[in-house]
Formats: structure tokens, C-alpha cells, sequence
């Protein structure tokens, strides 16, 4: 009586379950409503994200009476940005910036390359320790360590240059750690082979890892360029005149000093500041967003 | 010989090591180690005054700092600024990734107004902040006028210049970490939460039990940056409250600035720079005895 009970009910029960299946596959499938909402979050959360470089762009680019009144049809015009330009020395300001950025990633390339070649290569004792050393900055940044460094560049006697601005960045832990990282994935017989054809230390780097790692560099470049484009409390304590005050310091002198609250022409100014990295941003969103993703992926 | 099986090993390869090192380890040391060591020994140390060399004081400046009410104010602002700017923009940035993961409408778009505010400079957009926070101008205030609502001074009143400051930070950090988190998501392979959905989990039930922890080693990384950044972030505070009213927006690094570089009370400084370090130390320490267990870094 069992046994032939048993199979029309296990086959009974089979239906049941499967037809289970089929109103759960709907259900992950997102419901419009679900969808909806989502969409309508995100978006909000988008334009309120956008809102302040939104509002410097309608700003800057109207007369200043409609700089609180959001007419559509109020006319366009450049003079805010004429005005700002001829309020402060922003061709020097940018100058200032630019030999920043460029010193301090210029040296952070050779030195990063240099160490991060020693620590994934080479074996030597201490170089563990001295790594765990390096290590260190990440934590102990040189942002924090403002009043001992300021004493050491006036020791040097540098205050107001641009190596007193680079200096304190330029062996970076992060730089050395990521390029380290990079190195190590590429092949030892690529090195050996290398090094039997006769190429030295140096040769080795230069001719196999340098180019293998490109990506590596593109990604820690535009990291490195636009952190020390936007960098501000160092530059502010070490420089003191116009020749050597990047975009940011002078930005900050140029709006604290007797603009009235003239936000037309301070929002120009803003625009202007952020112009040149923000327009690199969008000409290479992607390679920005997957260079910030690869120097983040450790 | 010199193709050792290890590759670069022996006397001649810890020479050529060292030398690799070298100049990194040298800006390291003088402006990562040093200063840190230094801070220490001169917060021993009275300030030097053109008229009165430095003399030892031993305690001196840390009584002081018990007793300075500025330096408590400072110390729990940053406190609150810490809890206030973590956990919200982390909470954001993932669902910010987890939108523009998703086929969402718009999703280039969108993912390039979440990362937008990390290229702009903090000094500049603060100063778009700045307007938005004006009393009755303000965007803040207009959209209040609509609902009938009293004008606010926001940045001029003790009990919302901080949260005013911290709502600016969250702005400018969550699109950052949502590329951390974007980066993981897109590891993650998408079997996994089919495979949960299949078995009838909602979305919500995928996301906490499956994407979730599989998220965690980014978490951390997160987290150990927000934590740092928190006691870094203070560029905003120069233009838009200079720490005040009443010390009620001032962070630890702003007095520090203030103390150093305002009232140029170096020694005084230095012991503040101490409490910095420690509770940086405290970072590290909760990072490698707590944090490494749980996450392995290659």
C-alpha cells in the first residue's frame, strides 16, 4: 500500500514547487514601482550633488542682480569672469599651481619608482621593517604635521618657494606602496632576461618595469595632480607673496579680502579655480574614475 | 652568482636596495619621522620669542591644554564632526554605488555628478557653500521662505556652524568612496545574487546577506580613510567659518593652525600636534590588531 502511494506523491509534489519557482523569479525581477523610486532617489541625490557647481555656473555667467533670482531668461554675460581676472593675478596664481603639480609629481615618479623597485625586488635586511616605516605616512600624513615641518623649512630657509610647498609630498607612501604592488605582478624571467642580455639595476627598471607599468602611472598621475591641484593649508603656511601662491591660497586671499559680497564675481573665481582640472575631469571622465578605482584597489 | 634563484639577493643586491631607497627614505625621514619625533620634544620646550631663546618646561604646555577650554571645544567638535561626517558619507557612497551599478536611467550621468565635488577644490567650493548658507539669500533660506520658515543664519550661529561644516564634508567625500565601493561591486560576480534571488531572497535580504559582507574588506578601507580624513578635512572651515562662532565650528588641526601660525605659539602647538598623534596612533593601532585580521591586503 506504501510503496505505491509513495511515487504519485512525490511526483504530486513536484508541481507545486515549481510553479513556487516561477512567482519568486517575478518577484526579483524589480517591480516598476521599485524602479521608479530608485531612479527618483538617485536622481535627486544627483542634482543636489550637482547643485553647488550648478548654481557657480548660473551665477558667474549672469549680472550679479540675478544672482539670487533664477530667471530663465536673464542674459548671459562674461564680465564677472573679466572682473575676477582683473582683481587678482590668476595667470601668475595658475603658474604658481602648475610648477607645483609638475615638481611634485616629477619626483614623486622617480623616487616612488626607485623604492617601490628596491621593495619588490630586492632582498636585503631591514627592508621590511623600512617598509612598515613608509607605511606609516599613510597614517601620519604630511597635511597633520604642519607646525614641525614649517620650523624644518624655515630651518632651510625656504619659506615662500616652490620647494617648500613640494617638498613634504614628495616621497609618497602611496605612490610607493601602488607601484610596488604593480611590480611585483610582473614576471621574474622578464627581469632575468633582462639581466643576461646585460642590462644593470637601472637598465632593468627603465627597459621592463617602467613600461609595464604605465597604467599604474596614468592612475597615480591623475590621483597625484589633482589632489596637489586643490591642496590648500600648506601652501597657505609656507607662502607669503604672489610669485609663489598656488590657485588655492590665492583663491581664499582673493574672497576674503574687500569683494564686498560680490557672490557674481566670486563664484567666476571659483569657476576659474576649479576650471582647468574640472574641464580635464569631464574630457577624461573615465580615465579619471578608473584611474581613482585602481589606485583605491589594493 | 648575480642570477640567483631568488633573483636580486646577496651583498651586491642589498647595496643596490639601499641606494634605490635612499632618497625617499631620506624626504620620508625628514618630514614624516622626524616631525613626529620632534612635535614630542618640542612640546617640551616654551616657544622661542626673538628676545627669550626656548627654555625646557617639561609639562607645561599639556597642563595648559587640560585647562584650555578652546582646546576641549576643539577636541569635541572634531568628535562630533568625526560621527557626523563617517558614517553618513560611507551609508551614501554605497548606496551612491550601488545605484550606478544598477541599469538606472542616466547612470554616465549620474555617476559623474556623485564624483564631481572630488575634483574641486574644497577651498573653492566652499565658497559656493559659503552662499548657499547666507541668511535669506541663501538657497537654504529660500527654500525654507517656501514653506513659511524664518530666516536662519547658519554659519553664524553657535548651534548649526558645525553641522553646517559637516553636511560640506559628507558632500565632498561620499562620491570618493563610492568608487571604492563601485570597484568591489563590480567583482562581485553576478551569479551570487542571482543564486540568492533564485532561492527567494528579495533584494533586500541579496543585498545584506550576499553583497554586504562580501563588501566588508572595502568597508574597512573605507572607514580607516574617513576616519583620517576627518581629522584632516578643515580647508572648508577658512572660508566658511574660521572655526567660529565662539569656537563652535574649530577643529583640532584648525586650532592647531590657529595656535601655530595666528598667535605663532609654537611650543604650545606642538603639544596639541601630540593629541593629533595620539589619537592617530589609536587609528593605527585599532587598524592592525582589529582590521588586518579581518582583511588581507596582498
Amino acid at each position: 500500500m506504501n510503496t505505491p502511494a509513495n511515487p504519485p506523491a512525490a511526483l504530486a509534489a513536484q508541481p507545486p514547487t515549481e510553479r513556487a519557482g516561477t512567482p519568486a523569479r517575478h518577484a526579483a525581477r524589480p517591480l516598476p514601482v521599485d524602479r521608479w523610486l530608485n531612479t527618483l532617489g538617485a536622481w535627486t541625490l544627483g542634482i543636489i550633488w550637482l547643485a553647488p557647481l550648478l548654481y557657480a555656473i548660473w551665477t558667474a555667467f549672469h549680472p550679479a542682480e540675478f544672482s539670487t533670482r533664477f530667471a530663465p531668461l536673464a542674459p548671459l554675460t562674461l564680465d564677472n569672469f573679466r572682473a575676477a581676472w582683473e582683481a587678482a593675478p590668476f595667470p601668475r596664481y595658475f603658474l604658481n599651481t602648475s610648477a607645483l603639480v609638475a615638481t611634485i609629481l616629477a619626483g614623486q615618479l622617480v623616487l616612488g619608482t626607485l623604492a617601490a623597485y628596491a621593495f619588490a625586488r630586492f632582498e636585503f635586511p631591514g627592508r621590511d621593517v623600512v617598509f612598515a616605516l613608509v607605511l606609516v605616512q599613510l597614517m601620519i600624513m604630511p597635511d597633520m604635521m604642519i607646525v614641525e615641518n614649517y620650523r624644518s623649512i624655515h630651518a632651510l630657509g625656504l619659506v615662500d618657494t616652490v620647494s617648500a610647498m613640494a617638498l613634504p609630498y614628495i616621497a609618497s607612501a602611496f605612490g610607493i606602496f601602488l607601484l610596488r604592488q604593480t611590480f611585483k605582478t610582473i614576471p621574474r624571467e622578464l627581469e632575468e632576461a633582462a639581466r643576461i642580455e646585460g642590462c644593470g639595476t637601472l637598465g632593468v627598471l627603465w627597459r621592463v618595469y617602467v613600461p609595464l607599468a604605465k597604467p599604474t602611472y596614468l592612475a597615480y598621475a591623475l590621483v597625484s595632480v589633482s589632489h596637489h591641484w586643490n591642496n590648500f593649508l600648506w601652501p597657505l603656511i609656507v607662502t607669503n607673496t604672489v610669485n609663489t601662491r598656488p590657485i588655492t591660497v590665492g583663491l581664499a586671499v582673493f574672497a576674503g579680502t574687500d569683494q564686498g559680497i560680490d557672490w557674481a564675481v566670486i563664484s567666476a573665481a571659483t569657476l576659474l579655480a576649479s576650471g582647468p582640472l574640472l574641464v580635464a575631469f569631464l574630457l577624461f571622465q573615465r580615465q579619471f574614475v578608473q584611474s581613482f578605482l585602481r589606485a583605491g584597489i589594493r | 652568482m648575480s642570477t640567483h634563484p631568488l633573483g636580486n639577493s646577496g651583498p651586491r643586491a642589498a647595496l643596490h636596495g639601499w641606494l634605490l631607497l635612499l632618497p625617499a627614505a631620506v624626504l620620508l625621514a625628514a618630514f614624516t619621522h622626524y616631525p613626529a619625533v620632534a612635535t614630542f620634544w618640542h612640546s617640551l620646550f616654551s616657544t622661542p620669542r626673538p628676545n627669550r631663546p626656548a627654555v625646557f618646561i617639561g609639562a607645561e604646555h599639556y597642563r595648559d591644554l587640560l585647562a584650555d577650554p578652546i582646546f576641549w571645544t576643539a577636541l569635541n567638535n572634531n568628535l562630533i564632526f568625526a560621527a557626523g561626517t563617517i558614517l553618513p558619507s560611507i551609508a551614501l557612497a554605497l548606496v551612491m554605488a550601488l545605484w550606478v551599478n544598477e541599469r538606472i536611467a542616466g547612470r554616465g550621468l549620474l555617476r559623474l555628478a556623485y564624483f564631481t565635488p572630488t575634483v574641486l577644490p574644497m577651498i573653492a567650493v566652499a565658497n559656493i557653500w559659503l552662499f548657499f548658507y547666507t541668511p535669506d539669500y541663501g538657497l537654504f533660506d529660500q527654500v525654507r521662505g517656501l514653506f513659511g520658515l524664518p530666516a536662519h543664519n547658519w554659519l553664524g550661529s553657535t548651534e548649526t556652524a558645525l553641522g553646517a561644516i559637516i553636511v560640506v564634508a559628507v558632500w565632498k567625500e561620499a562620491g570618493f568612496f563610492m568608487i571604492f565601493y563601485l570597484a568591489a561591486l563590480q567583482q562581485i560576480p553576478p551569479e551570487l545574487r542571482e543564486a540568492a534571488r533564485l532561492e527567494g531572497a528579495s533584494r533586500w535580504q541579496a543585498f545584506w546577506k550576499v553583497t554586504f559582507p562580501l563588501l566588508m574588506p572595502t568597508t574597512l578601507f573605507v572607514l580607516i580613510n574617513a576616519i583620517i580624513n576627518a581629522f584632516r578635512l578643515i580647508d572648508h572651515i577658512f572660508v566658511m567659518t574660521r572655526g567660529g562662532p565662539d569656537n563652535a565650528s574649530s577643529l583640532l588641526l584648525y586650532y592647531i593652525y590657529e595656535v601655530g601660525f595666528r598667535f605663532w605659539d609654537q611650543g604650545y602647538a606642538a603639544a596639541l600636534t601630540m593629541v593629533l598623534l595620539a589619537i592617530l596612533a589609536v587609528v593605527a593601532l585599532f587598524k592592525f590588531f582589529w582590521l588586518e585580521r579581518k582583511v588581507h591586503y596582498q
